[in-house]
């Protein structure tokens, strides 16, 4: 059983406790203490300003031509925060009992506390920075509700929240690099750890400009490179989101927590041809106001204004009348695939569902021409009125829409499907954020984190800036504490020769295979494996198939790729051809951990283990535990469990009908 | 649809660079504009040509990666559209399209379509923050802020820091995203104890990195994926004098 270190004592006074007693540097000796930070997402961001304001000596790498385009700058909706500015009995208990149901309980209640308790800190914080949240006419902070919640208590500024809470950090951030704490590599990717008698002590990154292996020193490693949601291919990530610096540290000796653990976001616009190449994700608030239906009828050709009202399937009204088109985000998602599956879908590709907007507009005209006292407006009037309100709401959304589908979401329903969106699974850490090798560190979405099996919305954000600014800066201390003695260690040390010499024997290896088929032809075939087998529902027959698909097509992978250009040189296939190598493998360990894992717990759904209504059913008394996997070597890993108690938050089947 | 791409090719800083023609049929009108240069990537690598490098990352109009100057204008026909976010129904059967990087003496190109803003970094670096420590702050509602202001502080803080201002600017000024983050933080009172350095430093360094000076044509503001207003530049204008009287 691996051990968390999750502090003794009340959960109230566990953070505080631990604070306080923590073992401390003193300034003159942090001055020696070097830190290496790979990514400069939320999480690397914010730990790299962190700690360089702290003393430490900071170097922080990107593979991106800046900081500030790290994939946190996508997220539309918000960030969580107990802060309860709206009186309406918002607490940090609540906050932290959300957490832990809205993850199925499979998240840690130590760490989900912890999390509750510096929400309201990171508001503080990023509002000091300068971060332009929305207010209201006095002045303050305004709130609004997102999923899985009956408070408001989530920050946003506009649809661009994660844009905004980056650039706060990145401001930060650039702030210590003008004052010499941290040193920045950008256009650097982080292609191996070096260790030395067992700890972290550095990494190996290639410069991507010049194609330069560069050994550099620290006397911690911090994982910082976000979630793996990309090894479906096809996902709302950003194009160059990637496991490899995790998959390093991973294969370095670091458990990897939960692999199967994946969020599929209910609302994206669909696929639209076989040139695709990511998904776009419309912001959960739309299911606010809209409603989500498919035709009665089979294969219907008719356009979706021409099906009348009674040939119409509002199925999740139907299926779930307590929270119809509001259920969580997995339920959502297995419903509509449940539905195209039947062959229900509409549109070109029979893959998607209406998401429908003429009721509210004429409910919000209604209530328009009532404020305005036009009593006797026509339909026509009222639909026009409506439309205005719908676009003060969600304008920018429609806007989007239209613009990627040539449609008029005013005119006619949206067409959405479910997407790939985020990863709840990743290094195992304990309580410190430490995994299982000493010294290296995973932060943000790269960890297993606080999600358990599915993560509420408008707490990604919250999670990545509380490691960063509110819980890194004290563990790393206790860690580092112990290493005051250690002199910086010279990079001609054998173990980053070695280290130096593996990557450039992988690079070597790949550019010289000289193959017939590109990158994207391997990562497309992976995608399509893990969307059909351990997507949005998995069975042990399918999880089976796709392991032996999987090493067969890392097989071809290592015999057939083509990587044109040059090593020395700016060569974005290689850094491609790179990833795509660690995905192979990180997909295989994905349909291990799901099919050891017999229940269906938030986004990890096992056909087997559904009641007669298709509902989730979990297994509290065999798999109340984290699932970390030990590398021991290709298609070769071992599992260790950490028992998850839950001494406050006792777990109760969600019901959502 | 069948399409003709003049595409600049150049190897790197060095290199002097020229155009290259392509033919890529079968374009779909549902493509992104990245999208049809995924298409024509794969066809060049498995006929054993080297593919055309170009930024791009979220593919969502938010990270400020993806930079083609396509017909004479940044980020193309669009208005208030990334080049990610332009789709091929812009175009019609037969048309002819020219594709540049960003021009500008500060953004030099390290390949193809791919040109080094770091510049932009160092710009922030000079004053776009406000310097609060980790665990400093007092509580966010303590500060209360008029709602214009905020609004017009997030307006300007919507910048994606393409560069596309640069790109349209015919003297390659970077007025408009300096003064879009001088702005926002001159907008809001947690920024006023630094608003006199900060607008000259960060001016200083915009000089020092090579972009020219600001002579108001407006195609910074008319060619802003974001639509960052030019009366941006204005207050920064307003912010750097007024520094030099009171420094």
């Amino acid at each position: 059983m691996l051990n968390a270190k999750i502090p003794a004592g009340p959960l109230e006074t566990k953070w505080s406790k631990y604070k306080s007693t923590v073992k401390l540097v003193n300034p003159a000796n942090k001055r020696k203490l070097e830190i290496i930070v790979v990514g400069t997402g939320l999480a690397g961001a914010s730990a790299a300003a962190s700690l360089g304001e702290l003393g430490y000596k900071v170097k922080v790498f990107c593979f991106q031509d800046s900081a500030r385009r790290a994939h946190s700058i996508a997220a539309q909706g918000g960030i969580n925060a107990a802060k309860n500015y709206q009186n309406d009995g918002d607490s940090v208990f609540r906050l932290f009992y959300d957490t832990v149901k809205g993850g199925d309980y499979r998240a840690r209640e130590g760490n989900v506390y912890r999390l509750s308790e510096v929400s309201g800190n990171i508001i503080d914080q990023c509002v000091a920075q300068g971060v332009p949240f929305a207010r209201e006419y006095g002045g303050l902070l305004s709130n609004r509700s997102f999923g899985g919640t009956q408070v408001q208590r989530t920050f946003y500024a506009a649809g661009q929240t994660g844009q905004q809470l980056l650039l706060g950090a990145y401001s930060a951030l650039e702030r210590q690099v003008a004052l010499g704490t941290v040193k920045q590599y950008t256009r650097h990717e982080m292609l191996e750890v070096v260790k030395i008698d067992g700890k972290a002590r550095g990494i190996i990154a290639r410069n991507l400009t010049t194609g330069k292996l560069e050994r550099h020193f620290g006397h911690a490693v911090l994982i910082c490179s976000g979630g793996y949601g990309n090894v479906f291919f096809l996902s709302t990530n950003a194009m160059g989101s990637n496991v490899t610096a995790a998959w390093k540290a991973h294969k370095a000796g670091a458990f990897f927590g939960n692999p199967c653990f994946t969020q599929i976001h209910p609302t994206c616009i669909p696929v639209s041809g076989d040139h695709q190449s990511k998904l776009t994700l419309m912001s959960e608030s739309l299911r606010n106001d809209g409603r989500i239906w498919v035709p009665k009828k089979k294969d219907d050709q008719r356009k979706a204004t021409d099906i009348p009202e009674e040939e119409r399937d509002y199925y999740l009204e139907r299926r779930y009348p307590a929270f119809g088109n509001l259920v969580p985000r997995d339920v959502a998602s297995r419903a509509a695939k449940e539905r195209c599956d039947a062959g229900y879908g509409v549109g070109t590709s029979k893959m998607a569902v209406y998401l429908d907007y003429a009721d509210a507009i004429k409910r919000y005209g209604t209530i328009e021409a009532g404020k305005r006292g036009e009593e006797n407006a026509s339909e026509e009037e009222i639909i026009k009125m409506g439309k205005g309100v719908v676009a003060e709401k969600y304008g920018n959304l429609f806007d989007m829409y239209a613009k990627i589908t040539g449609e008029n979401p005013y005119e006619t329903p949206m067409r959405i499907y479910p997407a790939v969106h985020y990863t709840m699974g990743g290094l195992w850490v304990d309580y410190e954020l430490m995994t299982t090798v000493p010294g290296l560190y995973a932060l943000g979405e790269a960890n297993f984190s606080d999600h358990g099996a599915n993560r509420l919305g408008a707490s990604a954000l919250m999670q990545g800036l509380a490691d960063g600014y509110f819980v890194i800066p004290y563990t790393i201390g206790n860690y580092l504490a112990d290493d005051i003695h250690t002199k910086a260690i010279p990079t001609d040390h054998p173990a980053f020769v070695e280290a130096e010499n593996k990557v450039k024997n992988t690079l070597d290896t790949l550019m010289n295979i000289k193959g017939k088929h590109s990158v994207d032809h391997f990562h497309k075939a992976l995608g399509k494996i893990m969307w059909d087998k351990c997507g949005m529902a998995r069975n042990a027959k399918g999880l089976e198939e796709a392991i032996r698909e999987i090493q067969a097509l890392r097989e071809e992978f290592w015999k057939d790729v083509r990587i044109p250009g040059e090593q020395n040189e700016l060569n974005p296939e290689l850094e491609k051809a790179g990833r795509v190598a660690d995905f192979l493998e990180l997909g295989e360990l994905m349909c291990r951990d799901a099919l050891q894992r017999n229940e269906s717990c938030g986004g990890h759904f096992r056909e087997e283990y559904q009641d007669a209504e298709g509902e989730a059913k979990r297994d509290d008394e065999n798999f109340a535990f984290v699932a970390a996997w030990e590398y021991k070597g290709p298609s070769n890993f071992d599992l260790h469990k950490e028992k998850l108690e839950f001494e406050i938050v006792h777990p109760t089947q969600r019901s959502y009908k | 649809m069948k399409l003709t791409l003049k595409v600049w090719r150049q190897k790197n800083v060095q290199d002097k660079g020229r155009f290259e023609n392509y033919e890529v049929s079968d374009v779909s009108k549902d493509m992104s504009f990245l999208e049809l240069f995924d298409v024509l990537n794969e066809r060049l690598i498995n006929e054993g040509k080297e593919p055309i490098a170009f930024d791009h990352d979220c593919r969502e109009g938010i990270c400020g990666a993806c930079s083609m100057y396509i017909n004479g204008r940044a980020h193309g026909p669009w208005e208030q559209t990334t080049t990610c976010q332009l789709h091929m129904r812009a175009y019609n059967d037969g048309d002819t399209i020219v594709v540049e990087p960003w021009r500008a003496a500060a953004f030099p190109v390290i390949k193809d379509l791919t040109v080094d803003r770091s510049a932009f970094d160092r710009i922030i670096q000079a004053g776009g923050y406000i310097s609060v420590n980790t665990g400093n702050a007092v509580d966010a509602n303590a500060i209360p802020i008029e709602k214009h202001d905020a609004d017009m502080a997030f307006a300007a803080a919507a910048c994606i820091g393409c560069g596309a201002c640069v790109a349209a600017c015919k003297n390659s000024s970077a007025m408009l995203f300096t003064s879009a983050k001088v702005s926002q933080l001159a907008l809001l009172p947690q920024g006023h104890p630094e608003r006199t350095s900060r607008a000259e430093d960060m001016v200083m360094q915009m000089d020092k990195e090579g972009f020219g000076s600001c002579t108001n044509t407006g195609a910074c503001e008319a060619e802003c994926p974001k639509g960052i207003s030019i009366s941006n530049i204005a207050r920064m204008n307003r912010e750097f004098f007024s520094a030099g009287f009171t420094s």
